[in-house]
């Protein structure tokens, strides 16, 4: 037996399940940033690097369209999550700084 | 979509959403909203959706309150199925300089004039609201319990829903090129997906306003500028209001889901369309607001981006018809507060174009001001 889908955790940062995705899709979502902006799937501290596959899978799966051509949702930096207090303290050059 | 309608309203921003709600809800039988990408893709979806009666200005204090007033019961109003995470818990506004305290006591004479209930604040009660604040330096502060914050994606696509739900052509992925018009009247708008015929058309374009009002031949006396903004890993509740502060330019804010939103006010950021965000901006913010509240230091920050603020000369937007241009309307120029109020102004547009009387005096607020003159102030801005 599978799993229901309310079951199935597709964004662990933001506890988005398998279920809020259909219900997004369901309700005419046709792209990533739709069902980011609707689920936040792919707003957590991870910034979608663990679900995006998945989400973006599903989306194609239901559209009947390749995974390259489901519109991929905008990235915003930073890459990784930097403590406030740890930029706050910088007074390096920022354009040395920003190499990482 | 339909090859004619009652009225088309270009923008698919909150803006736009809440005035073909609006629209159908009273009662106008066939309206079709055009959306260049999808929902809330313009500044809405970039925003810092605080809303607040706390303004300087008496129109922007009666517009913000009706609006809060509606936000209390927009999710039911609207039947919308999920939360549009409305939350008053206040913003509380920091005084740094003589000259700021003194504009807030004139602030808040003028708010309980118009019946907002905002109080001036020691350093040592705003303290007591928001116990992480740093209030070294500050001389006061000015607090309103029914200021607050909403999701802009979902109260954006509530207000689609519902309209859907009325009958209305929702169309995403849809781009008005061109509108024409017949002696003076609006008579047909070119869009990417086909012609529609329509008698009436609604510019709510954001940032795009201008150029859309050239489409008719109007100039708007607009410019758009970039804000940067960012937001943190949730954390666990310690911020109730929406801190602010003009003299340092910042706002911050914990949502329900328990992140932090933050952003600040920087006059050189470039005016024009560039959306990028810069590594300074996060510095300067960090450090700024580290100072501020200290607890934030071991925070991480989890994303940064950026949005348009579309500017009027006078920080007021610039609402209704134009003299010449029959059937057009425009809602446009929000200078950095449409998302608070977007309910409102879609009352608004919408018993402006069924002829009937504004529920609120906003005569003042038409295009024309600027040649007559007739600028107002608007001193509490980021
Ligand atoms: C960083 C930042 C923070 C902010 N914080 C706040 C805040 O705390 N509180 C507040 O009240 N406001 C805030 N604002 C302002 C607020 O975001 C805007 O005033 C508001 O979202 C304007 O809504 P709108 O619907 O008019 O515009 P938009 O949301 O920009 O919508 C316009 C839409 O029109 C579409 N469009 C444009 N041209 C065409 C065309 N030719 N054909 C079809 N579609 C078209 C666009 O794609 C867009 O989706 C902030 C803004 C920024 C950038
Ligand atoms: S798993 Fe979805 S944002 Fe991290």
């Amino acid at each position: 037996m599978s799993k229901r889908d309310e079951d199935i955790i597709v964004c662990r940062c933001e506890d988005v399940t398998l279920a809020d995705i259909r219900k997004a899709i369901g309700e005419g979502a046709t792209t990533m940033d739709e069902i980011k902006r609707i689920t936040r799937a792919g707003m957590g501290p991870c910034q979608g690097r663990t679900c995006r596959l998945l989400v973006a899978a599903e989306l194609s799966r239901y559209l009947g369209k390749p995974l390259e051509q489901v519109m991929p949702s905008t990235y915003r930096p930073p890459v990784k999550a930097v403590k406030l207090g740890d930029l706050a303290d910088m007074d390096a050059d920022p354009e040395e700084v920003r190499e990482d | 979509m339909r090859p004619s309608a009652d009225a088309v309203v270009i923008g698919g921003g909150v803006v736009g959403a809440a005035i073909a709600y609006n629209l159908l809800k009273s009662g106008m039988k066939s309206v079709v909203l055009c959306e260049k990408s999808t929902f809330a893709s313009g500044s809405t979806g970039r925003c810092g959706a605080g809303v607040r009666e706390q303004w300087g200005a008496e129109h922007n204090i009666r517009l913000a309150k009706a609006s809060i007033d509606m936000f209390e019961h927009l999710a039911e109003e609207l039947g919308y199925d999920q939360d549009i995470e409305f939350k008053q818990k206040g913003y509380l506004i920091l005084a740094h300089t003589e000259k700021e305290w003194d504009q807030f006591k004139k602030n808040v004479e003028l708010q309980h004039r118009l019946g907002v209930n905002s109080m001036l604040l020691t350093p040592e009660e705003a303290k007591d609201i928001v116990p992480a604040l740093n209030t070294e330096g500050m001389l006061g502060a000015t607090y309103n319990s029914r200021d607050g914050h909403a999701n802009p994606f979902h109260t954006t696509r509530a207000f689609l829903q519902a309209a859907r739900r009325l009958g209305g052509d929702i169309c995403f992925f849809t781009e008005v090129t061109a509108i024409e018009l017949e002696a003076g009247k609006v008579k047909r708008v070119r869009t990417s997906r086909g012609d529609i015929s329509s008698p009436v058309l609604v510019n709510a374009a954001g940032p795009w306003a201008a150029v859309v009002a050239k489409m008719v031949g109007v100039d708007l006396p607009v410019y758009t500028q970039r804000h940067q903004i960012l937001v943190t890993e949730p954390v666990g509740w310690f911020l109730d209001p929406m801190v602010m502060s003009f003299s340092i330019g910042i706002y911050c804010q914990q949502t329900p889901h328990g992140s932090v939103v933050m952003g600040i006010g920087d006059p050189d950021e470039p005016k024009g369309y560039d959306t990028g965000h810069s590594w300074q901006f996060l510095r300067e913010m960090a450090s700024i607001v580290c100072r501020l509240l200290p607890v934030l230091r071991d925070v991480r920050v989890v994303r940064q981006w950026s949005g348009l603020y579309t500017m009027t000369p006078d920080a007021h937007p610039i609402l209704g018809k134009v003299p010449g241009v029959d059937g057009y309307y425009q809602a446009v120029g929000f200078s950095g507060h449409g998302f608070m109020l977007a309910p409102v102004v879609g009352r608004l547009l919408s018993e402006m174009i069924l002829g009937k009387q504004p529920f609120i005096d906003i005569s003042g607020l038409d295009l024309g001001r600027f040649e007559r003159g007739e600028y107002m102030v608007e001193p509490s801005v980021v």
